[in-house]
């Protein structure tokens, strides 16, 4: 049971992560990595995000949705839209300049596929409340290692001499495609021993 | 008319819509796409559960060769039940495989375990006269292509697990086969080898204990009436 | 409001989709399922069509009803009307190609939050006539699908050697394996862009050139 849970973590955080192989919640990706403090932060907001989601995947997967499947997909996004505004209202309330270090990066939570996939696939995994919420943290983790990573990579890039028509987000995806590359390298990690 | 024009303006002031006037909207788009879903979800359900009976059978057939017919066995107390197809069950489930004149040929048992990248879903065929493994089919995996997903395309690996005995527990050799119970490892996929092993390795050990002795299975399932009718049109497809 | 658009117009909201204003090679959204489904041609093709399907009928719906949803709640009504979509699309493909529908997996759904959607109903069909919006969609979708068969074609064809499963190449083709990959997926779009960054670049050093030439 605990290697199944040391398992799911590290799959979701580093094997599979999230953004780098299955290519999830690549705008705030490539739009928030300028900074790597933002970038930091965002991660942290994001990885509550994912916590909260997967409780309430795991409360309407045990409650709600074996009398009506056809209706997962708009519970799954009516959930991950009302926990953002949630989490917003809470922040405001309890830290307001939290808040506005966040700015927009908070409501824009709300279209990261990696939220949605995350309920999608801890459905389909069949998870236990305890295993969606190492999931969560993982897949949480997982985002924020590689957006800190490519932030640190980012900064470094703008100090150096690139052609102008390299600039942006041609010489960003390729970064990228080097650090998926570099992730590539934990495959196999867990298995067949 | 005049309905659609005072919206209009109302749309136009800005001035806040009352919030009644939100919450009836949601309301109705809710409403509306809950038919909408619903009524799409009643049209392809039969169709999709037909696909996936399909799909099941298929492989079923593949891993227990020569079986014409299956059905699904449960585990209650000790003793394999037969059930319906799409009755939801909880227990442990293995499908029971027979040829046209209802004769039991063997299991397919369905398993899943940590592959080189992600879970690996598969089916294997389990002889339990003869002891052995008699066929194997990846029902889902992500193993890097041209190396680890030989393991369902090199049909020399697939060879593996035609005659493969569990006891002593399958292991994993690197310079051909020379026991019952060794299977030859894919060159540049040793990980994904290992994983398909230890799964079947894992899932025998837990339903070996489990089933009855031979020629105690659960008998065939009644020859259903349309059945013909139904291969012709699976056939045609 | 109620004439109806001249057809040049209507040509041009399509056009602009598929070229000038493409939705990956240019605005760069919807990158989720860009990368994540384009590793064979075939699978493009699908994820292009579902696309299309619920940008098509969202933007026609939007448009459509964008007298009637006050602007507070417009956000949720416009993500209930793109969910429904989906839904239908996930389900019709799960009926009629199950094995195409095992491939994309989880990336159907996740059509609702391709940003490309949602950005078309904001910026374009909640603010134009129902012709204007589904021209809009039309023009979009096909650029998407446009991007999306292109990078599966370059991405099947060097990683697999094969194009909508035909092997292209003789037996002693190695396939490229890391194009079919993640970090293929990254880098050849990167490659493309590259590609149109050249374009653009020389477009604008041949036009600088001319107006120069006119100076002298």
């Amino acid at each position: 049971m605990n290697s199944n849970l040391v398992w799911i973590f590290i799959s979701a955080m580093l094997v599979n992560n999230f953004t780098l192989y299955y290519f999830l919640g690549l705008c705030p990706f490539f739009g928030v990595s300028g900074r790597l403090k933002t970038a930091f932060r965002l991660g942290l907001a994001t990885i509550f995000v994912m916590v909260i989601t997967s409780l309430c995947v795991s409360f309407l997967n045990a409650f709600i949705l074996p009398y009506a499947p056809y209706l997962r997909l708009i519970s799954f996004i009516v959930v991950i839209a009302s926990t953002v505004q949630f989490v917003e209202m809470v922040i405001k309330k309890l830290s307001p300049a939290l808040f506005r270090a966040l700015g927009i990066f908070l409501p824009l939570i709300t279209t990261n596929c990696a939220i949605l996939y995350l309920a999608i696939s801890q459905t389909k995994a069949d998870y236990s409340v305890i295993e969606g919420l190492v999931f969560a943290v993982g897949a949480g983790g997982g985002f924020t290692l590689a957006l800190v990573l490519m932030a640190g990579l980012r900064e470094e890039v703008e100090l150096s001499n690139v052609p102008a028509m390299v600039k942006g987000t041609a010489l960003n995806m390729i970064i990228a495609g080097i650090l998926s590359l570099a992730f590539m390298g934990f495959a196999g990690l867990f298995s067949g021993t | 008319m005049t309905e659609v024009q005072l919206t209009i303006s109302a749309g136009q002031q800005p001035s806040q819509p009352s919030s009644l006037r939100l919450v009836l909207t949601l309301g109705i788009a809710g409403l509306l796409s809950g038919f909408a879903i619903a009524g799409a979800y009643q049209i392809t359900k039969p169709i999709i559960d037909a696909n996936n009976a399909r799909a099941l059978e298929a492989a079923v057939f593949k891993v227990v060769p020569g079986s014409t017919r299956m059905r699904k066995l449960a585990l209650r107390d000790g003793l394999l039940v037969p059930v319906a197809g799409d009755e939801p069950v909880t227990d442990p489930v293995v499908y029971g495989a027979y040829d046209d004149a209802g004769d039991f040929l063997g299991y397919a048992i369905e398993g899943a375990g940590s592959g080189f990248q992600d879970i690996i879903r598969l089916l294997y065929g389990y002889d339990p006269v003869r002891r052995c493994v008699i066929g194997l089919e990846i029902l889902e995996s992500r193993e890097t292509p041209g190396l680890g997903d030989k393991i369902y395309k090199d049909a020399a690996f697939q060879a593996n697990f035609e005659a493969l005995s569990v006891e002593p527990p399958i292991v994993v050799v690197k310079d051909g086969r020379d026991a019952d119970n060794e299977v030859d490892a894919i060159t540049g996929a040793t990980i994904s080898s290992l994983a398909v092993v230890k799964i079947i390795n894992t899932v025998t050990g837990a339903w070996l204990p489990d089933l009855p002795p031979p020629g105690e299975e659960p008998p065939a399932p009644p020859a259903e009436p349309d059945a013909p009718e139904q291969e012709q049109q699976g056939g045609e497809r | 409001m109620n004439t109806p658009p001249d057809p040049g117009r209507l040509y041009r909201e399509f056009a602009k989709g598929i070229w000038k204003e493409n939705p990956v090679f240019v605005q760069v959204l919807g990158m989720c399922p860009m990368l994540a489904v384009t590793n064979s041609a075939i699978n493009a093709v699908a994820m292009g069509a579902a696309t299309a399907f619920v940008l098509i009928g969202s933007s026609f719906l939007v448009s459509l009803l964008r007298s009637f949803i006050p602007k507070q709640v417009r956000i949720s009504t416009y993500i209930i009307i793109i969910a429904t979509f989906v839904t239908v699309a996930d389900f019709t493909l799960k009926a009629a190609v199950p094995s195409v529908h095992k491939e994309l997996g989880a990336f159907i759904a996740l059509i609702v939050v391709n940003c490309l959607i949602l950005g078309r109903q904001e910026a374009f069909a909640s603010r134009n006539s129902v012709r204007l919006a589904v021209a809009d969609a039309i023009g979009m979708a096909a650029g998407f699908a446009f991007a999306l068969l292109c990078l599966g074609a370059t991405r099947e064809i060097l990683g697999s050697g094969s194009l909508f499963g035909h092997l292209l190449f003789g037996e002693h083709f190695e396939p490229w394996v890391i194009m079919v990959l993640p970090p293929g997926g990254f880098i050849m779009l990167g490659v493309i862009l590259l590609f149109f960054g050249f374009l653009r670049e020389r477009k604008i050093r041949r036009r600088t050139r001319v107006s120069e030439e006119a100076a002298s």
